[in-house]
């Protein structure tokens, strides 16, 4: 059984920061102690390190089945592991479909097969997320789905989306919602102000997205159940979402790392690695999600990891593809615009990033103790680098922050009491 | 000294502007005089490379180049092609690979022409990307107005129409601005774009106010298309609410130009009467076209022989 001792590192907790050391024992963290002696384990020597609860991503596309010539499930939870990510949840939007329990039982065995972290399904609201039929939760959660979805093509039709919170409730299953009222897009491709006028490309307003959450919000104050909102990046959307937490709907919602490190500025270079949906936006909306973050208004950090092959990229930024392959670069942008940026503290990001996805999801993990899941990332906060999407191990190299000087490091990532990733 | 491409006036200084506009005066003179057969460009080529429909433009870049003694090719590449088939980097690969010297690009979408300036050692000129820039059409527009006041200084320009979706009106406010003229700008709120007013634009809150003592008053081609996608109800609703008739136009200052870039839809933004009136600038403007466009493209390679004697 493997075992293994991590010394001398700081271990981030929920409350605080402690040197102390961790022993794992198979997959589970059997103890943690100031002073740990074990002759059996394998020591790691974590002097220096930083020790995070495995992170957790509830929100990325591992584009298998269907388009693996952008990503897959193997390369697709490599590359997780390789940005500290021990459990991710890919979303359904892949060909065929994950509507079903056919689907979703494929992903996990794909997962399992690959090896690397833990891969969750999450299922669609509707056939083939078309907004007309709900999809078979029960069998798809009995397959393994830990949510429902139908992300990039939200269900645009009111009556279905109420149908469908309520019906995934029966099973447990919380509804993800990617709010964007696609009449406003109507086409758009930036974030519509200045900069869009300025690049002469179509804008697409921030009422888009804030129309839909604020739909989102009142279905699950009038029905008293849970919705989660996907990927928000607009300080109107943080503004109804904290109006609704105040009056105690049940609503959570999660950002990404792009919301806070870039604005739309980047966009005047036409270089489409800048284009994702929804878009970048403002100076002031990204105060705002640093503020939401900071004042739990935003309950976690997602990276819609969104791999494209170049070929979708390298073309005019109308015709590009919508996304950035983020996996690997979450966690030093998180660390180094939030906790060097002075919004979040340690355990705060390790909130953020690993307790408040599980929390969210009923997923076991999410914290440092005895008993939990061997499931542990290593980093080191000292060292700065410089982002190569060259060296990505996703198959996507789409990213807007080539060339980007970073901190914090990813130096191991542990899924179980195995060793999944260590450099 | 102008860079290898010009893309748009966003980025192009006002001493660039005006070394162009200098030059073109000496090649309309030379276009009065009916010398059609000059030696500025013998041994290049130019080609245009357009993904929209054009007349005049296309027109105007071509007899530009063959008046300078230029080889001209034209590509049309057809809607449906920018949707499937080579892609963009790959058509400047090829057009590379023939020893271009100026690709003109005329492209639907905004920024077309800077992925294309990425990929290729020719010089690229935007004739027009989207609703982003038409560097060209701006140029002439100057060319014309200082014509007829001298400078720049002080110049009040009213610009009324689809500002929402004009490239022309764009390229216009940034010269202009750096060139020290007043733009103001008039339009439906639908036709209005975001932002415009931080790029140096003075927005009127009606027509009359827009055309207040202006020395150039520009009117914006309005799209069919745009009243189909519900941006405004009717052409005789637009022309009654937002069009420039004779009655108008005496607000402006009583010796001022009236200007289009053309082609005009008579009748909706301006009436026939203030097309047709002496002060009109429209079929000058064709004609200065087509000098600002030989000034460019002899400028263009005269910069780049310095970088490629040993070729």
């Amino acid at each position: 059984m493997n075992k293994y001792l991590i010394k001398g590192g700081t271990a981030v907790f929920a409350d605080r920061c402690e040197v102390c050391d961790i022993l794992t024992e198979g997959n589970k963290i059997v103890r943690i102690a100031p002073e740990i002696e074990d002759a059996e384990a394998e020591t790691i020597d974590a002097a220096g390190l930083h020790v995070f609860p495995g992170l957790i991503d509830m929100h990325v596309h591992l584009r298998e089945p269907g388009f693996e010539y952008k990503e897959d499930i193997a390369s697709g939870s490599a590359a997780a592991v390789r940005g500290g990510f021990t459990q991710i949840c890919c979303m359904p939007n892949t060909a065929p479909v994950c509507d079903n329990a056919a689907v979703v039982g494929y992903i996990v065995a794909r997962g399992k097969e690959a090896g690397m972290c833990k891969v969750h399904p999450i299922g669609s609201i509707t056939v083939g997320e078309e907004g007309k039929q709900l999809s078979e939760m029960g069998k798809m959660k009995e397959a393994g789905a830990v949510a429902v979805s139908d992300d990039g093509r939200p269900v645009s039709d009111a009556r279905m989306m109420r149908l469908g919170i309520e019906y995934a409730s029966d099973f447990g299953l919380l509804c993800l919602s990617h709010c964007e009222d696609k009449s406003l897009v109507d086409g758009g491709v930036v974030n519509e102000g200045y900069n869009s006028t300025l690049a002469g490309l179509k804008g697409i307003p921030r009422a888009a997205e804030e129309i839909m959450l604020a739909r989102e919000i009142i279905l699950a104050e009038t029905l008293h159940k849970r919705v989660h909102i996907c990927h928000v990046s607009t300080k109107g959307g943080v503004q109804l979402l904290r109006e609704a937490k105040a009056r105690g709907v049940a609503v959570t919602a999660e950002t990404c790392p792009h919301y806070f490190s870039l604005t739309d500025d980047a966009i005047m270079s036409y270089d489409a690695d800048t284009k994702v949906n929804p878009p970048l936006r403002e100076a002031e909306d990204v105060a705002a999600i640093k503020e939401g973050l900071r004042d739990g208004t935003l309950d976690c950090i997602v990276t819609d990891h969104a791999p494209h092959h170049r070929d979708e990229k390298l073309v005019e930024y109308n015709l590009a593809a919508f996304g950035i392959s983020g996996i690997e670069t979450s966690f030093s942008l998180s660390y180094t615009n939030l906790v060097l940026g002075g919004v979040l503290t340690l355990p705060q990001l390790a909130e953020k990033m690993s307790a408040a996805p599980a929390r969210i999801l009923g997923l076991e993990g999410g914290a440092l103790a005895e008993g939990q899941p061997a499931d542990i990332m290593l980093a080191d906060l000292s060292e700065s680098y410089t982002i190569d999407s060259r060296a990505f191990v996703s198959k996507g190299k789409n990213t807007p922050f080539d060339g980007q000087t970073v901190s914090g490091r990813v130096k191991c990532t542990m899924v179980d009491g195995s060793i999944k990733f260590r450099e | 000294m102008l860079k290898k491409d010009l893309l748009g006036l966003y980025d192009t200084s006002a001493e660039d502007i005006l070394t162009i506009l200098d030059t073109a005066v000496g090649m309309k003179k030379l276009l009065t005089q009916n010398l059609k057969k000059l030696p500025h460009l013998q041994g290049r080529t130019v080609t245009t490379l357009f993904y929209e429909n054009s007349t005049r433009t296309r027109c105007s870049f071509e007899l530009a180049a063959k008046y300078l003694g230029a080889g001209t090719v034209n590509v049309s590449a057809s809607s449906s092609s920018v949707q499937k088939g080579e892609t963009l980097i790959d058509t400047g690969y090829t057009l590379d690979a023939m020893k271009n010297d100026v690709i003109v690009i005329r492209h639907p979408m905004g920024g077309a022409p800077h992925l294309l300036a990425k990929h290729v050692r020719a010089s690229v000129v935007n004739g027009g990307d989207g609703m982003n820039e038409h560097p060209t059409q701006a140029l002439l527009d100057f060319y014309t107005m200082r014509e007829k006041f001298g400078d720049f200084r002080g110049l009040k320009v009213a610009i009324l129409g689809d500002i929402k979706h004009s490239r022309v009106a764009k390229s216009n406010l940034f010269g202009l601005t750096k060139l020290g003229a007043e733009v103001t700008m008039y339009a439906p709120a639908t036709l209005m774009p975001q932002g415009i007013e931080k790029m140096g634009a003075k927005i009127a809150s009606s027509r009359e106010e827009a055309l207040a003592g202006a020395n150039v008053v520009m009117g914006l081609r309005i799209q069919l298309e745009r009243m189909h996608g519900g941006l405004f109800p009717s052409l005789s609703e637009y022309s009654k609410y937002y069009g420039v008739s004779e009655d108008l136009l005496h607000y402006a200052d009583k010796d001022c130009i009236v200007m289009h870039p053309g082609p005009v839809n008579r009748g909706v933004e301006f009436t026939s009467g203030v097309i047709d009136a002496e002060n009109s600038k429209i079929t000058e403007q064709v004609l200065n076209g087509v000098a600002v466009r030989m000034a460019l493209l002899f400028l263009l390679v005269k910069n780049r022989q310095g970088g490629e004697k040993n070729e």
